[in-house]
């Protein structure tokens, strides 16, 4: 429960209305639409995200929510709309400026760079590391020292997320919950101040599970704020301090999550049915295979190797 | 009666081995390891690289030709801009795109350069399909060989100009491994197979993806227009002909030969193919002359035409049976199917 | 595995059958120049030299080398390369107008030349009866006139349909697979080379022994019935592609890249097999080769185009009917808009792709034949054709067979409206350029959705 770990509450005196107005916004959407042919996939008036918490995004089977997500980190453009990201626009933004600016993301189905280390993995991560430049890269003299810092602080990452003694291994030998470790500790390499989690827990085993979720609380009391995206209610529940709703591509409801679990818009959205529970076994089954389905699509349309 | 002694098997060798390490397998070599940049490193599917190699040779060609008559310096500068400029050109629109996009761009282009260069329209600067053929003085007169004499190196034989030609194209070739192999141990190497593995984990760890992609594309043509020059140099001639669609799929066997993504393959590789080929259209040629293949079944222009079925089934084969090439390991292979 | 051994063996099969054609002989020699003069005579009977006569001359390898017009004298000059066999191929469509070729078969001509030669040839020109009416169609001097770009746009049209037919193909593919198949003009020039076997020889072109069977067996027959052995024999080779090659792959989970490098070998192979069984020298069929243009209102066409075109365009509009009016064709759209859900809702993928695969197999090789009749009969029209048809796709949109056929269409049109402007040897070269433009400002194509291509 937010109370229990944050004992000064910047949220404590903000309306539970879609669209509200924070003290402390590191990102500011407004009035953005996203459409496909005629489906409106996303529509968002308004949403502020406050700095230095844990945002969750939650909302039934096509409410948008990855969609917008692509928006916000510049993976995919509005149509219209405006954005900003500390006070600066974004709308211009491409993901790799974004990333850059310390808004960082991961993604649902795992990247990893299966055919590098997992040290490798983590030390791309790294800004600013001057050998990345063409013609810095044949002189190492010019980035060797950099290099050695990047890896300590990428070994320390390491040692935290338990995956050192994996960091000359391939990427590609890690089990599936390694990889989202190994994901969400690249991400911190980038030093974000505000990291985008796309389903953080899909797909990795129970016992994990709670790992993940130390991690991801560990990131705010780092000061770092968090934004993800998630189905199951109980991750919610565990550990966000503000939830927002969405539903058909709008905001419907934000607040705590005790606000939410009785918000009506929010119960009519889930179709009245599992406003205060995990969704249904069949929903769930369901929703387990169409991401599967989605995960086969992208590997057979990926026209890559 | 014949018989396969009348096969002059040693001679026959000899020349395979002298081809194995003579220029034209340094050409292929040099052209290979731009290959190897552009797809081995950076996941592109260049098609088009003898595009690339036409570049840099008519660069330079034509700047000898028409501009800097004694300035090989120059000559080689403006090959290697000819080679960028195809490169922003084939990148600028692709790059974005999915990795069969530059496939099929990249193959076109290098089709359209072949037939500008031998059209009629441009016929005054590139002199259509004879070509240019009267600028290798100022390169020759740089060469510390004899011309007419022979230089051998125990059973390996070579003219003077044939050897001034090899130990540019080798020279470049080492000089164009060892680029590679620093670059691809620096950060910008871990960015550009970063982006080969997964574009959108690269993004999204604030790597500019296109701008990194266009720099593989560069280098990899730049290489690539420095073996069309080798290529110039040793046969003091650039004729449009030579830039044929094929050649391009022999710079990707010499690739997979030796094993993709790995620094010495293409040299390893060019070895192999070139000393090959030259050992099956030698043999064939004697099969001919001494009666063994009846020339109502092949004559000997016909056995021209075998190292592009070799080159066909070869590619075809090793994509199906060994992708990791000669000396390539199954299990980083494996890596992707999981 | 039995798999793997399934793939290598038909890989060679497949090299083996595309050599089973009739032998070709290939000669070499040398020279300098070739030249020729057409000429035509004058209301009053007088013998005149006839202007403005396209032809084209090809390396022994048939390479195009370039082509130009006769000047006002009729006289033709071209410098080749070197000494060697070269072929002059005369522009039927633009000799004079009532003017024919008096011995159609001797076009293109043949020409060696040994070192520092200059070789001639003529080619005899005769009235043909009656249509002496109408004007050249570029009269020097005159600018671009209505009847010309109505002309080019008919022969665009006629090239655009049989881009399109083999267009189809590859597009379907891709949609359905995501393969980008580089051998698909080899299919092309695979049909090509059947009904130019069955036409001039019958199966006795490969076994010799059936000679002086009657027909297919033993003789040639008219091309209107080899095209169908041509359709046939496309068709086989699109399901062997499929049956032995990309299926196994598919089901070995071969990524596509290393799918789209097999069909580029299985393409060498085979263009190089063609070369082998054909030889280097362009030919006509039989059958239909010298027609005297008709005239319909401001256009002029052959017989043979007229019926092509018109053949290609049914067969396009029985394609689309039965993509969208058929329980396969529907399915075909299905698994190309989403194969996994195709999948799941119990349509058998395999087999659709393995339909899909023998229907553009026997599109390209009829498109193969039309491009021989209309054209000429080349081993290398697969590489050549496939450039305009990847044009065409692109433009069209990948993935889509309407985008395809419209964008085969554009690319047809455009290519021969541009020859207004460009010079004839270039005209390719614009539809080549158009793909790269149209990819900076249009990546998805016509009709194309944008979610394909990132």
């Amino acid at each position: 429960m937010p109370g229990e770990t944050t004992t000064m509450d910047p949220l404590a005196g903000v309306e539970h209305d879609p669209g509200v107005a924070k003290p402390d916004p590191i990102l500011t959407v407004h009035d953005m639409v996203r459409s496909f042919g005629g489906l409106v996939a996303v529509n968002v008036a308004h949403l502020e995200i406050q700095r230095g918490i844990i945002t969750g995004l939650i909302g039934p089977n096509g409410a948008g929510k990855t969609t917008f997500f692509n928006l916000l980190t510049g993976f995919d453009a509005p149509n219209r709309g405006h954005a900003e990201f500390n006070r600066k626009s974004i709308d211009k933004g491409s993901p790799h400026r974004l990333a850059r600016g310390g808004l960082v993301r991961t993604f649902q189905l795992t990247k990893s760079l299966t055919k590098l280390s997992v040290m490798e993995n983590m030390k791309l991560g790294a800004q600013s590391q001057a050998g990345e430049k063409f013609y810095r890269a044949v002189l190492p003299f010019t980035w060797r020292s950099q290099e050695r810092a990047i890896e300590e602080r990428a070994l320390d990452l390491l040692h935290r997320f338990k995956l050192d003694h994996m960091a000359d291994e391939y990427a590609g030998t890690l089990s599936g919950g390694q990889r989202k470790l190994l994901e969400m500790a690249r991400a911190l390499m980038c030093e974000p101040e505000l990291i985008m989690l796309d389903e953080p827990m899909a797909g990795v085993n129970p016992a994990l599970t709670q790992d993940l979720l130390r991690h991801v609380k560990d990131l705010r009391d780092q000061g770092i704020s968090v934004v993800f995206v998630e189905h199951d209610m109980d991750v919610v529940r565990d550990i966000s301090d503000w939830v927002v709703v969405m539903a058909e591509g709008a905001v419907i409801a934000e607040g705590p999550h005790s606000a939410i679990t009785g918000n009506q818009a929010v119960i009519d959205a889930y179709l009245g049915s599992h406003h205060d529970a995990p969704l249904s076994i069949e929903e769930e089954e369901q929703r387990i295979a169409e991401d599967e389905a989605a995960a086969a699509a992208e590997q057979s349309k990926g026209g890559r190797r | 009666m014949i018989s396969l002694a009348a096969i002059d098997w040693g001679s026959i060798i000899e020349l395979s081995l002298t081809q194995a390490f003579g220029v034209q397998a340094a050409f292929y070599a040099i052209a290979a390891i731009g290959l190897n940049v552009h797809f081995g490193y950076a996941g592109l599917l260049n098609f088009g690289q003898v595009g690339f190699v036409a570049m840099g040779a008519y660069g330079m060609g034509l700047t000898v030709t028409y501009w800097q008559q004694d300035s090989v310096l120059l000559a080689v500068i403006v090959g290697v801009l000819f080679s960028v400029a195809f490169a922003l050109i084939l990148g600028l629109p692709t790059l974005r795109l999915r990795a069969d996009y530059l496939a099929i761009v990249t193959i076109a282009a290098a089709e359209i350069v072949r037939f500008l260069a031998r059209s009629t329209a441009l016929r005054g600067i590139t002199r259509g399909a004879e070509g240019l053929n009267e600028w290798i003085g100022p390169f020759r007169a740089l060469s510390p060989f004899d011309a007419s004499t022979q230089y051998g190196f125990g059973p390996l034989v070579y003219r003077g100009n044939n050897l001034f030609a090899l130990v540019i194209g080798w020279g470049v070739a080492l000089l164009a491994v060892l680029l590679v192999w620093t670059l691809m141990r620096s950060p910008w190497g871990r960015v550009v197979k970063a982006i080969r593995e997964d574009e959108d984990a690269a993004t999204a760890l604030g790597k500019n993806a296109y701008w990194y992609k266009m720099q593989a594309l560069i280098l990899g043509g730049v290489i690539g227009g420095f073996a069309g020059m080798v290529n110039a140099i040793d046969n003091a001639t650039v004729q449009p002909d030579f830039f044929v669609a094929p050649l391009t799929f022999f710079f990707w066997l010499v690739l997979i030969l030796g094993g993709v993504g790995r620094v010495w393959s293409p040299i390893i590789g060019a070895m192999i193919f070139w000393g090959l080929i030259t050992f099956v259209q030698t043999l064939g040629i004697e099969l001919v002359r001494e009666g063994f293949i009846p020339t109502s079944v092949m004559d000997s222009t016909q056995i021209n035409q075998i190292r592009f079925w070799i080159v066909g089934s070869a590619l075809a084969l090793l994509m199906i049976f060994r992708p990791q090439g000669i000396f390539g390991s199954r299990e980083e292979m494996a890596l992707d199917a999981r | 595995m039995r798999n793997k051994r399934g793939i290598a063996t038909s890989v060679l099969v497949l090299a083996a059958l595309a050599t089973f054609l009739p032998m070709a002989t290939a000669q070499e020699s040398s020279g300098e120049s070739v030249a020729t003069t057409i000429r035509i005579e004058d209301d009053a009977g007088e013998r005149i030299g006839a202007e403005g006569v396209l032809i084209t001359v090809l390396d022994a390898e048939g390479n195009e080398l370039g082509s130009a017009a006769t000047d006002a004298e009729g006289e033709f000059f071209f410098e080749v390369p070197g000494p060697g066999e070269y072929s002059l191929l005369l522009d039927e469509t633009t000799l004079p107008p009532g003017w024919i070729l008096r011995n159609p078969d001797r076009n293109p001509a043949v020409i060696t030349l040994n070192a520092g030669q200059d070789g001639r040839t003529i080619f005899a020109t005769t009235r043909g009866d009656g249509t002496g009416t109408g004007t050249p169609l570029v009269q020097p001097d005159s600018g671009v006139t209505f009847r010309q770009v109505a002309q080019l746009t008919v022969e665009g049209l006629k090239l655009g349909v049989f881009i399109a037919m083999m267009a189809i193909g590859i597009s379907l593919i891709f949609g359905t697979t995501g393969l980008v198949n580089f051998a698909h003009g080899e299919m092309v020039g695979w049909g090509m080379l059947i009904a130019y076997l069955f036409n001039f020889y019958g199966l006795a072109g490969v076994f010799g022994w059936l000679e002086g069977l009657p027909a297919p067996l033993g003789s040639g027959m008219n091309l209107a019935i080899a095209a169908l052995f041509a359709i046939i024999g496309g068709a086989a080779m699109g399901w062997a592609f499929d049956r032995f090659i990309f299926g196994p792959l598919r089901r070995r989970g071969a990524g596509l890249i290393a799918q789209m490098v097999v069909t580029i070998g299985l393409s060498l192979v085979l263009r190089y097999a063609f070369l082998f069984a054909f030889g280097g020298n362009p030919r006509f069929f039989r059958d239909y080769t010298a027609q005297r243009a008709l005239q319909l209102g401001v256009i002029e066409i052959t017989p043979k185009d007229l019926i092509t075109g018109l053949l290609s365009v049914l067969i396009l509009v029985g394609v689309g009917l039965f993509l969208m009016g058929t329980r396969m064709g529907k399915a075909m759209r299905a698994v190309a808009d989403n194969r996994d859900l195709a999948e799941s809702s119990g349509i058998d993928v395999q087999r659709v792709i393995r339909f899909i695969w023998t229907l553009g197999g026997a599109l390209a090789a009829l498109g193969g034949v039309f491009m021989g009749l209309s054209e000429q009969v080349s081993w290398n029209i697969g590489f050549r054709t496939l450039l305009l048809v990847f044009a065409g796709v692109i433009l069209g949109g990948l993935g889509t067979a309407f985008g395809a056929l419209v964008g085969s269409l554009l690319v047809g049109i455009g290519i021969q409206v541009s020859t207004i402007v460009v010079p004839t040897e270039l005209k390719n070269v614009g539809a080549l350029v158009l793909l790269i433009t149209i990819l900076i400002f249009r990546p998805q194509g016509i009709l194309g959705r944008k979610e394909r291509i990132g």
